[in-house]
């Protein structure tokens, strides 16, 4: 009980003091999860859309395989990010692996689906006789897709925050792809684990509570747009 | 539409600035360092490479894992420069043309720790293989790393000597973590552990297991410098591996190493040995 205390009051001595080295993971932490989030929503809510409005064959195929990957093992994204990026796989003239870069593309594949299968689910809870409706009313396709993402909304912004909670807190595809690199692609979850290691728990511990509370932040901004426009 | 184009724009725009993020460190001035975790997790190279890089202009990607995986990534061309510990394997690794230049850094030892009631009696024995016989014997848990790291390596080959096989024992557990994390196993389930002495150092306020065994001459823990061969592997960064190299057994550096240890963990953790 004493080292969770600990770890509480070092994470605020950390915040108060604003220890540079804690603000900058902090920081890289939120700039990388935040792009990844950013490019997966761009993908997942479009892609998640056009999939939930249009019939094809091999579609529920499509979808399952979405779901499935809602679940995706962060490590085995970031197993197969770094075959594919490092010096001799496919992409490695690129020079990606170890670079923040690679991370924000190993979170994107985590969260793209994630973000893609809550569109999906959004996009087809909404009515089915609202499309007909907006169309009768001489709306083009294009303004058809858009006030029904805007319906949709809530429950979009539900599957940013499912995103940004995924990849935020996830670890084995930052460890990976980014190598844990002091002051360059260090984040809060790696160097969780490696103050773990180090026998820091104290600090830890903070770095945890402090990733708690950027978790909150981001959520709570989110969370004040969803419901205060869905009044 | 609108809207949409403009986050079209912005996702253009992030994409471009993680290109410029990772463009901007490229090749050329970016060193691939894979080493052990107990370099990294005493601190020894948040000391080093700091000095290094505001000497030479270099940036070092320092990937902490251990040294059978670092072996992995040299015998691929994914680093550049090895630090490791595992002299074995290492000759293996040089001879096979992965590796050129390889040159002694440091040493310090392995101990052997264990709960403080030291069930398997091992507390007034001298040799490495003894205590491991009479861990066996009195089948008393013993905490692995299992994970090729030079300290795994070193195990192995103390158990080897011993004549046991430890595996598939209900007393033998093998964790795959770095030292830190298997010390914490340990200390946890009260079970014996082998760790280098610098993580051990680093470990020793905040654990219950206390230190059994020491100075066995078959306990010396050296540490090695490895360029990857970069007529081999074309892509390696030779001139970065070579003034890293050479940074490393400069007497600076070496006198740096020495007296590392005292400043936070109030003895030497590392012996220099590259001084002729």
């Amino acid at each position: 009980m004493d080292l969770i205390l600990d770890g509480i009051i070092e994470a605020f001595r950390l915040i108060v003091t604003g220890d540079p080295e804690v603000m900058d993971i902090t920081l890289l932490s939120l700039r990388i999860s935040g792009s990844a989030t950013l490019i997966s929503t761009c993908i997942g809510v479009s892609a998640g859309t056009a999939v939930a409005l249009t019939r094809f064959p091999g579609r529920r195929f499509l979808i399952s395989v979405i779901n499935t990957g809602m679940g995706l093992p962060p490590v085995v994204v970031g197993l197969f990010v770094t075959i594919f990026i490092w010096r001799s796989g496919p992409l490695g003239s690129l020079g990606l692996l170890y670079t923040p870069a690679a991370m924000v593309v190993a979170q994107t594949v985590i969260a793209a689906p994630i973000i893609t299968g809550v569109t999906l689910a959004a996009m087809q809870r909404l009515p089915g006789k609202l499309r007909l409706q907006i169309l009768a009313l001489g709306a083009t396709r294009r303004q058809m897709v858009w006030l029904l993402m805007k319906e949709a909304r809530l429950p979009l912004l539900t599957a940013v925050m499912a995103g940004f909670g995924g990849v935020i807190s996830e670890i084995g595809a930052s460890i990976m792809v980014g190598g844990n690199i002091r002051g360059y692609t260090r984040v809060l979850t790696t160097a969780t684990v490696m103050e773990t290691g180090r026998g820091n728990f104290a600090v830890a511990i903070a770095l945890g509570v402090i990733l708690l509370i950027l978790a909150f932040t981001v959520n709570y901004i989110l969370t004040a747009i969803q419901q205060g426009r869905g009044r | 539409m609108f809207t949409r184009r403009s986050i079209a724009v912005l996702l253009i725009g992030f994409v471009f600035a993680c290109m410029g993020w990772a463009g901007l460190r490229a090749a050329g001035k970016d060193i691939i360092l894979a080493t052990t975790t107990s370099t990294q997790d005493t601190g020894l190279l948040d000391e080093l490479v700091p000095v290094f890089e505001k000497k030479t202009g270099f940036r070092v990607k320092t990937i902490a894992v251990g040294s059978g995986m670092a072996m992995a990534m040299g015998e691929r061309g994914e680093a550049d420069v090895l630090l490791v510990h595992s002299p074995d394997a290492e000759e293996r690794f040089v001879k096979s043309g992965f590796g050129v230049n390889r040159l002694p850094v440091m040493h310090n030892d392995f101990v052997i720790i264990g709960p403080a009631n030291d069930p398997a009696g091992i507390r007034t024995v001298k040799k490495a293989g003894e205590a491991f016989r009479k861990i066996a014997e009195s089948k008393s848990l013993f905490i692995s790393r299992g994970d090729k790291s030079g300290t795994h390596v070193k195990e192995l080959k103390l158990w080897k000597e011993a004549g046991i096989h430890p595996e598939k024992q209900t007393w033998y557990q093998q964790t795959g973590l770095g030292m830190g994390q298997t010390i914490a196993v340990a200390n946890e389930k009260y079970g014996y552990t082998i760790s280098d002495r610098a993580s051990y150092l680093s470990l020793k306020g905040k654990i219950d297991l206390v230190l059994l065994l020491e100075g066995d001459r078959s306990l010396l823990n050296k540490y090695h410098v490895i360029q990857v061969n970069p007529k081999k592997f074309p892509g390696v960064n030779a001139p970065g591996a070579k003034a890293f190299s050479n940074f490393l057994v400069a007497p600076l550096t070496q006198k740096m190493i020495e007296s590392f240890g005292a400043k936070q963990y109030g003895e030497v953790l590392f012996f220099p040995d590259a001084r002729k």
